[in-house]
């Protein structure tokens, strides 16, 4: 058995163990239908759930692994690894890295949906941002998730049911990741090789998200800017310093992204024009302005979303400080989310009354929604930055 | 190109970034062409497809008519061996033929540029006239059509137009066929123009900071009637904001070029910008940009009405100020 206690193809889960438990009779069900019996443990439509980083897409791939094995996901036969790495033949895994899921790619899936699996058990069409289906998109899939084909699964992966149309929704039976205690992150960290101290810091500050908890655990230049904005709010004094220090996160998580979304961008505008035979002499192939228009567009939303990403990151942090610092002020025997600034946490709480620790945490709050909202991240900023200060 | 010159047998060389006025350039080449040759062909080609081959087709007499213009576009994107060929060519041009090549400006295919010009190639370079230019450039534009224009003309010109060269032209030539000969004053451009300034959202911030909200609100009630952007009235008032904010409370020490820099603006914009930041304290400033922020989100789909949010905006920021209103 894998160190952190899930079995074969569930190894890639932390902390999940109550999903994998109400999942397993699903696979075993799944098998009675193939077998034409009909049990009501599965169905065709599943909606994943849970806060970032608990592992939705990995909840989901797994299912799908799970069913396209024929030892209910093995974890190592051939379909396990497949789906694993995201090349099984019948799982189709739609991963955006744009903002939105558009109609048109919507119809392609519906038309997928309609096919019978090639080699494997089922055809699964897996959707890891279902949030992020635009409203004329959802309307195209609906049909095709109340009453798919004999052998189609759709597993579709959103924060909240919220996150998704009710119409969806309703046609989605719905399992709920937890936010993974700090201890199972934490384990999972030691078992790649993390020292314990270390780990368990990475696990507390990322608050439940397993990424972030790598990134911290790896990276010190990710550790070192997690302790320059957390270091933020204490140098606010002025509008000028609000305004700066909103400049300097922006500055940051511009280059951040201009350095991931740059590489990105070559790769795919080499391999269109691999692909159209552009670059050479001779004709333009008809279509392919278009192709790459569509391609540049995709790269601006990429980047807009890759720059609000991780704005959000730094504003997730702050947060978790005046957390911590309300926590501190209703109950001192708690433990903390930033337990290395402990004496300085105290000394902010006792300072301030919890309604201003309240009002700060409006301000942070306020902030994400109105980047949600597509207000300028920079401006966004400013805002919540002057009213922490202001607090 | 007033004076008639040779055109056959030569290779003229068209380069800027300006599309509009290559196009005329093009044009007016082509027109002198078939005034002076009646039956003139004139083939158009692209760099980037052009060959040995190809060239020499072109460039050889046409059996239909005796003399040919060939116009070739986008020399930037010539192929590297035809560089050479090119260049050859420009050196013993075709007696009956007539060629135009144009470059889009920039460095790239700069080589070839510096080659043809060695090879002396006549030159004619179009560039879009920077913004402080442009009141001359519509002076000479309306006088290339016989029409003498008031400079306080040409101005409010500019500013009611924008700085669409194609736009200005078209404006210009209507006002030259309209009144042929004529002297152009203010009178009579605002007798076509007026109430179609194109509001500066710059402009409309600018008031609100300095307390005029009246002005500003007038300003606004254009800009809603043009159906200005919004989101762009949101991000100049933040730009505004933000830059009396960063001058307010720039780091001690600085000034000069490293304060323009800092505060985001030219060194000679710091003179105005001090101006205005009399009359502000941290606390009205915070809610000013407060306001915009809370305006941004208004105009992106948070408000029913955005048109009220942009007053509500202007109001607040102006209302923030703690010293008599500017100006």
């Amino acid at each position: 058995m894998p160190p952190n206690g899930q079995p074969g193809v569930w190894s890639g889960l932390v902390g999940q163990e109550p999903l994998v438990e109400a999942l397993r009779p699903a696979v075993g069900a799944a098998q009675h239908w193939l077998d034409g019996r009909v049990d009501a443990a599965m169905t065709h439509a599943w909606l994943f759930t849970g806060p970032p980083g608990s592992g939705r897409s990995t909840a989901a791939r797994s299912f799908a692994g799970a069913l396209q094995c024929t030892d209910g996901g093995c974890g190592h036969c051939a379909a396990c690894r497949q789906v694993s790495a995201g090349s099984h033949p019948d799982v189709t895994i739609v991963d955006t890295a744009g903002l939105t899921i558009g109609v048109d790619d919507v119809r392609e899936l519906v038309l997928k949906a309609a096919m019978t699996p090639t080699v494997g058990r089922w055809s699964v069409i897996l959707v890891q941002d279902a949030d992020r289906l635009t409203d004329q998109a959802a309307n195209a899939m609906l049909k095709s998730i109340e009453e798919p084909a004999a052998r189609t699964l759709w597993l579709l992966c959103a924060p909240t049911s919220d996150d998704v149309m009710p119409t969806i929704r309703s046609r989605c039976r719905q399992v709920t990741l937890r936010t993974p205690p700090t201890r199972a992150v934490a384990a999972a960290l030691e078992s790649d090789g993390v020292a314990a101290a270390l780990a368990a810091f990475a696990a507390r500050a990322s608050q439940g998200h397993i990424g972030r908890a790598r990134a911290l655990a790896r990276d010190e230049q990710v550790r070192n800017r997690r302790r320059e904005v957390l270091a933020l709010p204490q140098r606010l004094r002025d509008p000028g310093d609000c305004v700066r220090a909103a400049h300097n996160v922006h500055e940051t998580a511009k280059e951040e992204s201009e350095a991931i979304a740059a590489t990105l961008e070559q790769r795919e505008l080499s391999a269109h024009a691999d692909a159209w035979g552009t670059g050479t002499r001779g004709l333009r192939a008809r279509g392919e302005p278009a192709a790459l228009a569509e391609l540049k567009r995709l790269h601006k939303s990429r980047r807009t979303r890759l720059v609000r990403d991780s704005v959000d990151r730094v504003l997730l942090d702050l947060l978790s400080a005046q957390r911590d610092v309300l926590r501190l002020q209703s109950d001192t025997h708690v433990e903390l989310v930033n337990e290395e600034m402990r004496a300085e946490l105290e000394g902010v709480s006792h300072r301030n009354r919890p309604v201003r620790t309240l009002r700060r945490i409006e301000a942070l709050l306020g902030c994400r929604e109105a980047m949600a909202a597509n207000v300028a991240p920079l401006l966004a900023l400013e805002q919540a930055f002057l009213r922490l200060a202001r607090a | 190109m007033a004076a008639r010159r040779e055109i056959l047998g030569k290779l003229v060389l068209v380069s800027g970034s300006a599309e509009f006025l290559v196009q005329r350039t093009v044009a007016e080449w082509q027109a002198e062409l078939s005034d002076q040759v009646a039956d003139a062909d004139v083939t158009h080609a692209e760099a980037a497809a052009l060959d040995a081959g190809a060239l020499a087709e072109l460039t050889s007499p046409s059996l239909f008519a005796a003399s040919r213009g060939v116009v070739i576009g986008g020399i930037d994107n010539l192929p590297d061996d035809m560089h050479g060929p090119l260049v050859a060519y420009a050196g013993a041009p075709a007696p009956d033929v007539a060629m135009l090549v144009l470059h889009p400006g920039g460095m790239k295919g700069k080589a070839l540029l510096d080659r043809l010009r060695g090879a002396g190639v006549h030159e004619i370079k179009v560039e879009a006239p920077k913004p402080w230019k442009m009141s001359a450039w519509i002076a000479a534009e309306s006088r290339r059509l016989g029409v003498q224009i008031e400079p306080a003309a040409a101005d409010l010109l500019h500013r009611a137009v924008g700085d669409d060269i194609r736009a200005l032209a078209a404006a210009v030539e209507q006002l030259c066929s309209d009144h042929p000969g004529a002297r152009v004053d203010v009178d009579l451009v605002n007798r076509y123009y007026e109430g179609r300034a194109e509001i500066k959202t710059f402009d409309i911030a600018e008031r609100a900071v300095a307390g005029d909200a009246a002005g500003a609100l007038e300003l606004l009630r254009w800009a809603l009637g043009q159906r200005v952007a919004l989101p762009l009235l949101t991000a100049a008032f933040a730009i505004t904001v933000r830059r009396l904010i960063k001058l307010a409370f720039a780091p001690g020490g600085l000034s000069g070029g490293d304060l323009a820099r800092e505060v985001g603006c030219s060194p000679a914009q710091l003179t105005r910008l001090r101006e205005q930041t009399r009359g502000w304290d941290a606390s009205g400033l915070a809610t000013a940009l407060d306001a915009v922020a809370a305006a941004d989100a208004a105009v992106k789909g948070g408000a029913a009405d955005p048109g009220h949010a942009m007053e509500h905006m202007v109001l607040t920021v102006t209302g923030a100020r703690v010293g008599k209103p500017g100006r």
